[in-house]
């Protein structure tokens, strides 16, 4: 099997969630969904791709309030949001929490309420930053998924909760029980993520590595140190 | 003031800004007067409000380290790839510096209300989101929230060129025209002077601001750095990163300013 960064395995993760999507935005500090995005570009040469933050070749002409315009009328359908916590109702906190000051919501409490498809991603998997309930709702909506450095879990927008659909490699159901701070459902037996393909390897790392690169620096040498 | 008015340099731009002022900054990746914000910080100023169009980076982060600071209104302060704003994060935690939480669209409609002259510009999809209940000056209205016009004291940022008739131009920054419509004084800083008009340029008039709303201007080569200048140079990233690690501490912080701020042979970009 080929060896892979748990970088690159998330990535892979992120580009089969974005099966059917026409267009993702990627917002402020999001090298790992910005990789997955451009893998999926090579999958499906139609998919639009626009980093915010471009720092050359912007994709956007009408300054920042552009991408919160497309969102407005439906042009884009992908987002990406974080959070310092999120809760088991997919609310995100992006401002305070336990006496520490985060950056600010940035334009997540728009775009979670606008976007169709809003992927949550988060590596750190601890109590710490998966709570039963946030302390300031940065934004509020219905996710698509939640994906983390240790699992990923599907929404069920009836329910209005997560339900686990797979444990990244090393991870049993019981360790992210035991990891999560708020209650989600499983089966029994959760499966393993699948892993990266051949394929998909090599185009992370011969297609999309220079666009990373140009625009994530510090992630690209940190994930492929010796290129 | 009619028209612009070339100035000496950056600090006499600085000058022009009284302490006090409702300031808009743009963020790191949209052509900040660093320059200028060096300024500042050199001239002493104090009790800025910092506006962030629509979040603020390193400029706010030197400003409020440096004790310039009242309140920030922005929808986030952050470094990037070199993390978290130390010094914004720390004024914060510590209770010494009042924040008015936004979010990038409000920021934007708030500026265009004020540039079409209305009190305020509606704005959908924000209802979830606790911000709303903080903020008592936004009125939601059924499926939408009325966010109040901001019209800043003074808009400060940098540009590629200015020319003979003050016109500047910033390229496809356009959040940049925005916020100088909607300012009552706008500052600019610029690489390079152009001759003649550039509104007399088909190719390049788009990109302009015109000198209507440019009320002075100071040439600052390498004036954004250690942010970029698209086109033209790029961020110094690893400059970046080395102030975020030696702002971790206040005295880390002070020693940069000391070293790259208040020493003016440092002052300026090393190449």
């Amino acid at each position: 099997m080929d060896s892979y960064a748990p970088e690159e395995h998330l990535a892979c993760v992120i580009a089969r969630l974005l099966e059917g999507a026409r267009h993702a935005a990627v917002g402020a500090s999001s090298p790992i969904p910005a990789v997955g995005c451009f893998l999926r570009k090579n999958i499906d040469p139609a998919f639009r791709v626009s980093l915010q933050q471009r720092r050359e070749s912007n994709p956007f002409t009408e300054g920042s309030r552009e991408l919160f315009d497309l969102a407005g009328q439906g042009r884009i359908d992908v987002f990406f949001l974080g959070g310092a916590q999120i809760d088991g109702e997919g609310a995100i906190n992006l401002v305070r929490a336990e006496g520490k000051r985060f950056p600010g919501s940035f334009g997540s409490a728009y775009m979670y309420g606008v976007v169709p498809r809003t992927i949550l991603f988060r590596e750190e998997h601890s109590r710490r930053t998966l709570v039963p309930k946030v302390e300031f709702a940065s934004a509020r909506g219905a996710p698509a998924a939640l994906l983390t450095g240790r699992a990923l879990f599907s929404w069920q927008k009836d329910k209005r909760r997560f339900r686990l659909e797979s444990v990244h490699p090393g991870n049993t159901l019981a360790q992210i029980r035991e990891r999560t701070g708020f209650e989600f459902d499983s089966s029994d037996q959760v499966p393993e993520t699948a892993a990266p393909s051949t394929a998909e390897l090599e185009a992370i790392r011969k297609k999309v590595k220079p666009e990373i690169a140009a625009n994530y620096p510090e992630f690209a040498a940190r994930v492929w140190p010796n290129s | 003031m009619s028209g612009s008015a070339f100035l000496g340099n950056a600090e006499e731009l600085a000058a022009q800004i009284p302490d006090g002022a409702l300031l808009a900054l743009p963020p790191d990746y949209s052509l900040v007067a660093m320059e200028v914000v060096r300024a500042l910080i050199r001239k002493k100023a104090r009790g800025l409000r910092l506006l962030g169009v629509p979040i603020l980076g390193l400029s706010a982060d030197l400003l409020i380290g440096a004790g310039c600071v009242a309140e920030v209104e922005t929808s986030a302060v952050s470094l990037g790839e070199a993390g978290l704003a130390p010094r914004f994060t720390d004024a914060v935690e510590k209770k010494s510096l009042l924040v008015r939480d936004a979010t990038c669209p409000a920021i934007h409609c708030a500026l265009q209300a004020a540039e079409k002259g209305v009190p305020f510009m509606p704005l959908a999809g924000i209802g979830g989101s606790d911000l709303v209940k903080e903020r008592k000056d936004w009125k939601v209205q059924g499926d939408v929230v009325l966010v109040p016009a901001i019209r800043p004291d003074v808009a400060l940022f940098h540009a590629r060129w200015a020319d003979e008739a003050g016109n500047v131009w910033v390229g496809r920054r356009r959040e940049l025209a925005t916020v100088a419509h909607a300012s009552r004084l706008n500052l600019v800083t610029f690489e390079e002077k152009k001759p003649g008009d550039m509104l007399d340029d088909e190719l390049l008039a788009p990109g302009v601001i015109s000198s209507i709303y440019i009320s002075a201007l100071a040439h600052a080569p390498r004036g954004a750095w250690p942010l970029g200048m698209p086109g033209l140079y790029g961020a110094d990233d690893l400059h970046v990163s080395q102030y975020a690690k030696a702002a971790r501490t206040r005295e880390g912080f002070l020693k940069y300013l000391e070293e790259w701020i208040l020493t003016p042979r440092k002052s300026t970009s090393p190449a």
